[in-house]
């Protein structure tokens, strides 16, 4: 991939999330990708002879697709040029203790141990492509509550898995879920029996170690009737002069009256192409909620989407995208009501500085026959300075008339009467900038549990670093 | 001893155009004073000069605070030395609680490392138990609601409860020259009393307040020791509280007939 060096201007990235260990692992495969690599990657993990076929027909759908021409650049991704699958470890472990010295330092480094044992009720943790430690609380087990790695949901629930793999997102669906389908590796599975409410979250922190490599986990999650989970991604990577490839797919099945909240705070470092699809199908009064934080990565392209499926069913997307030098984030969100008396709300918050380029691309969808929906979609951009961009497409295609349908977009330079006026009380600017940015988004961060709001507002602050005086 | 505030022959520039114009003025501290003159004469321009505001160019002239030319400094210097603004349009913050920017403004003030590095300091500011009581205590004297606290600064708030707000501030935060820009402006009667009350308290010989304002009514509660009158970017007349009486019958055309070509 290219070469040409970079580092992660966001002052103290480096430090908190950028190091990387010495490399090491049980089994790396050669750069590129085609059939022998795929198949290599299935047995290694002792697959099914059905998931074989659907890696290696994803793989031919791949090769047919072409690249998207929209949203931003990725030209520059040369495939044969990344390590497709990179194992970390023999085998995934229950207790950190188990876990390499190196990892487990990198994961201490991240806060992941501590936070586990502070506000979640369950963790995995990936490191390169595959899931090195994966624990949740013995009483949720008890509850039924499955929540494993992909790799160990297809091992145990084979059928599970069967019934509900690419049914949400097929192979099909673009170019880069073709990819994630044919070389997938790690991610989370979960499936919440009915009425089970896992109130406490539960986290998969997804970490890129080695040079010049793609992670593709895929996730599964299935809330069941009238349960309600909260999951939780993060993810960092080193800084590299060569870029790395993120190209995950998420498929989420919420059925009647469950709901299901997905946040992601993703923080990839400056030199990671973060190619993302992720999708939900909402059921009878269900309820799905995608809170979605980007700050980090070269290239963002990641559009969560909710389909309402059927009566009462709502859907949210509250999303935050903040592009800095050298940083590209096409974010948004994508709402599909497929039925009557369904709703959806989106607000995206983008800001942009030093050059960098944040946006909203996002869909709003009715089909015929589906009376009284209801969506409104408020994006707002905040713009640092004058090198710096903000894009809106908010496309509408509404096939029926008895809806109603709110929109709503500002796009606003940070003012100069602001900061003023914080400046004017004593405020130093740079301060005064980050606690602008930190209002602007207030409203999507408000939704966040405290921990997670706190832990935004850093990264909102380390982002802002250097940037005004 | 010279004043605490010396703004000496003052020529200030917008966009290229020159507003201010060879503006002289002297305040210390315990004195109050008044500058009216009519829209546009460039009373707002000389407050926003005073705290750095960035589109205003001091071409010539000095501001001493304290002895000290502060036009080198930078907006938030001059705030933590002690120098504040209330301003004529506070503008919003949406996002931002009301509380949380006053501690921040706070913290900065009494800090006086702040800022050194373009940061905040590290270490503590005021407890946020003491922080609040102490807020408390100033909004039950100007009869803002507690909820302010919890509210978006300036968001939304009405003509007289931004107004309040800055006075609220200005409590907080103890300047020693505190220019405060038509604070009086669309405030009813009662509004203007619980205001001047709050001027009237605060100043004392710690502070120096100069009042830019429109209307007399507010001299009926505020008894300054000098009323300037700005007109084209300068001090045209200096006088006593008779001056005012004199602008109310008479307007400003008077001022330059008279005094201004001198
Ligand atoms: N930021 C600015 N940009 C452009 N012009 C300005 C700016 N600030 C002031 N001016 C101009 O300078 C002149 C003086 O304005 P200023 O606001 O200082 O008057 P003022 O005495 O405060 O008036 P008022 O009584 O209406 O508040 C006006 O002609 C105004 O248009
Ligand atoms: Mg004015």
């Amino acid at each position: 991939m290219s070469t040409e060096p970079q580092t992660d201007i966001r002052d103290g990235y480096a430090e908190k999330y950028g190091f990387h260990d010495t490399e090491q692992h049980v089994f790396k495969s050669r750069k590129g990708l085609d059939e022998a690599i795929v198949r290599e990657i299935s047995q290694m993990k002792g697959e099914p002879e059905w998931m074989l076929d659907y890696r290696l027909k994803a793989l031919e759908i791949f090769g047919k697709k072409p690249m998207p021409t929209w949203g931003g650049d990725v030209g520059a991704i040369d495939f044969q040029d990344i390590y497709y699958y990179v194992k970390p470890t023999k085998e995934e472990f229950k207790s950190w203790e188990d876990v390499p010295e190196d990892m487990k330092r990198t994961f201490d480094k991240l806060g992941i141990p501590e936070a586990e044992q502070k506000f979640l009720s369950g963790v995995g943790a990936q490191y390169d492509s595959e899931v090195v430690y994966h624990k949740i609380q013995e009483k949720l087990e008890k509850q039924g509550v499955i929540f494993l790695s992909m790799d160990h949901g297809l091992q145990q629930y084979p059928e599970l898995v069967k019934q509900y793999f690419g049914t949400v997102i097929p192979s099909s669906d673009n170019k880069f879920a073709a990819l994630n389908s044919s070389v997938w590796s790690g991610g989370s599975f979960i499936y919440v029996p009915k009425g089970v409410h896992v109130d406490v979250p539960l986290q998969a922190y997804f970490r890129i170690n080695t040079k010049d490599m793609g992670q593709f986990e895929r996730t599964l999650i299935i809330v069941d009737e009238d349960a309600y989970v909260h999951y939780v991604e993060g993810c960092t990577a080193p800084i590299y002069s060569s870029d790395s490839l993120h190209s995950a797919v998420v498929e989420i099945v919420v059925k009647k009256g469950g709901r299901c909240r997905y946040t992601t705070i993703q923080n990839w470092s400056n030199n990671v192409y973060n190619l993302v699809t992720k999708r939900a199908v909402a059921y009878a009064n269900a309820t799905m909620e995608w809170v979605d934080g980007n700050l980090g990565s070269k290239l963002t392209m990641k559009y969560p989407a909710i389909y309402m499926m059927e009566p009462g069913a709502h859907g949210e997307v509250l999303s935050i995208a903040f592009a800095g030098k050298g940083q590209h984030q096409d974010a948004g969100a994508k709402a599909v009501h497929c039925a009557p008396n369904t709703s959806s709300k989106i607000i995206s918050k983008s800001i942009s500085k030093d050059g960098g380029r944040a946006g909203y691309r996002g869909l709003v969808k009715v089909m015929k026959g589906a009376e009284n929906c209801r969506s409104t979609v408020n994006c707002d951009a905040l713009i640092l300075d004058e090198h710096s961009r903000s894009d809106t497409y908010p496309y509408m295609e509404i096939e029926e008339d008895n809806v109603t349908i709110g929109h709503e977009a500002t796009v606003s330079k940070i003012g100069d009467e602001q900061l003023f006026y914080l400046t004017a009380r004593g405020i130093p600017e740079e301060e005064a900038a980050a606690m602008i940015v930190s209002g602007f988004i207030e409203p999507v961060v408000k939704e966040l549990p405290m921990e997670y709001a706190v832990e935004m507002n850093r990264l909102i602050q380390l982002q802002m670093e250097g940037s005004v005086g | 001893m010279n004043g605490d505030l010396m703004v000496k022959d003052l020529h200030v520039s917008v966009e290229g155009k020159e507003i201010l114009k060879g503006l002289s003025l002297e305040v210390k501290k315990g004195e109050v004073h008044a500058i009216m003159g009519p829209n546009g004469s460039g009373k707002s321009t000389f407050a926003n000069t005073l705290m750095g505001h960035p589109k205003y160019e001091v071409t010539s002239g000095d501001i001493l605070f304290k002895g000290e030319s502060i036009l080198e400094m930078e907006t938030d210097e001059r705030a933590r030395a002690g120098l504040f603004m209330a301003f004529q349009y506070p503008v919003a913050i949406p996002g931002l609680t009301f509380g949380s920017f006053l501690r921040a403004a706070l913290n900065a003030r009494i800090a006086p490392s702040a800022g050194e590095d373009g940061k905040m300091p590290t270490k503590k500011g005021i407890p946020p138990k003491e922080f609040r009581d102490l807020m408390k205590k100033h909004m039950a004297a100007l009869k803002m609601d507690e909820k302010f606290a919890t509210r978006y600064l300036n968001d939304g708030f009405s003509g007289g409860e931004k107004k309040r707000a800055e006075i609220l501030q200005m409590a907080i935060l103890k300047p020693e020259i505190a220019i405060m820009d038509e604070t009086d402006s669309g405030l009813d009667i009662d509004a203007l009393k619980i205001v001047s009350e709050g001027v009237n308290t605060l100043s004392g010989p710690d502070l120096g307040v100069i009042v830019i304002t429109h209307y007399n009514r507010i001299l009926n509660y505020i008894k300054p020791h000098k009323i300037h009158v700005m007109k084209d970017g300068r001090i045209q007349a200096t006088g006593g509280p008779e001056l005012a009486l004199e602008l109310e019958s008479r307007g400003y055309d008077w001022v330059r007939e008279e005094v201004g070509t001198r």
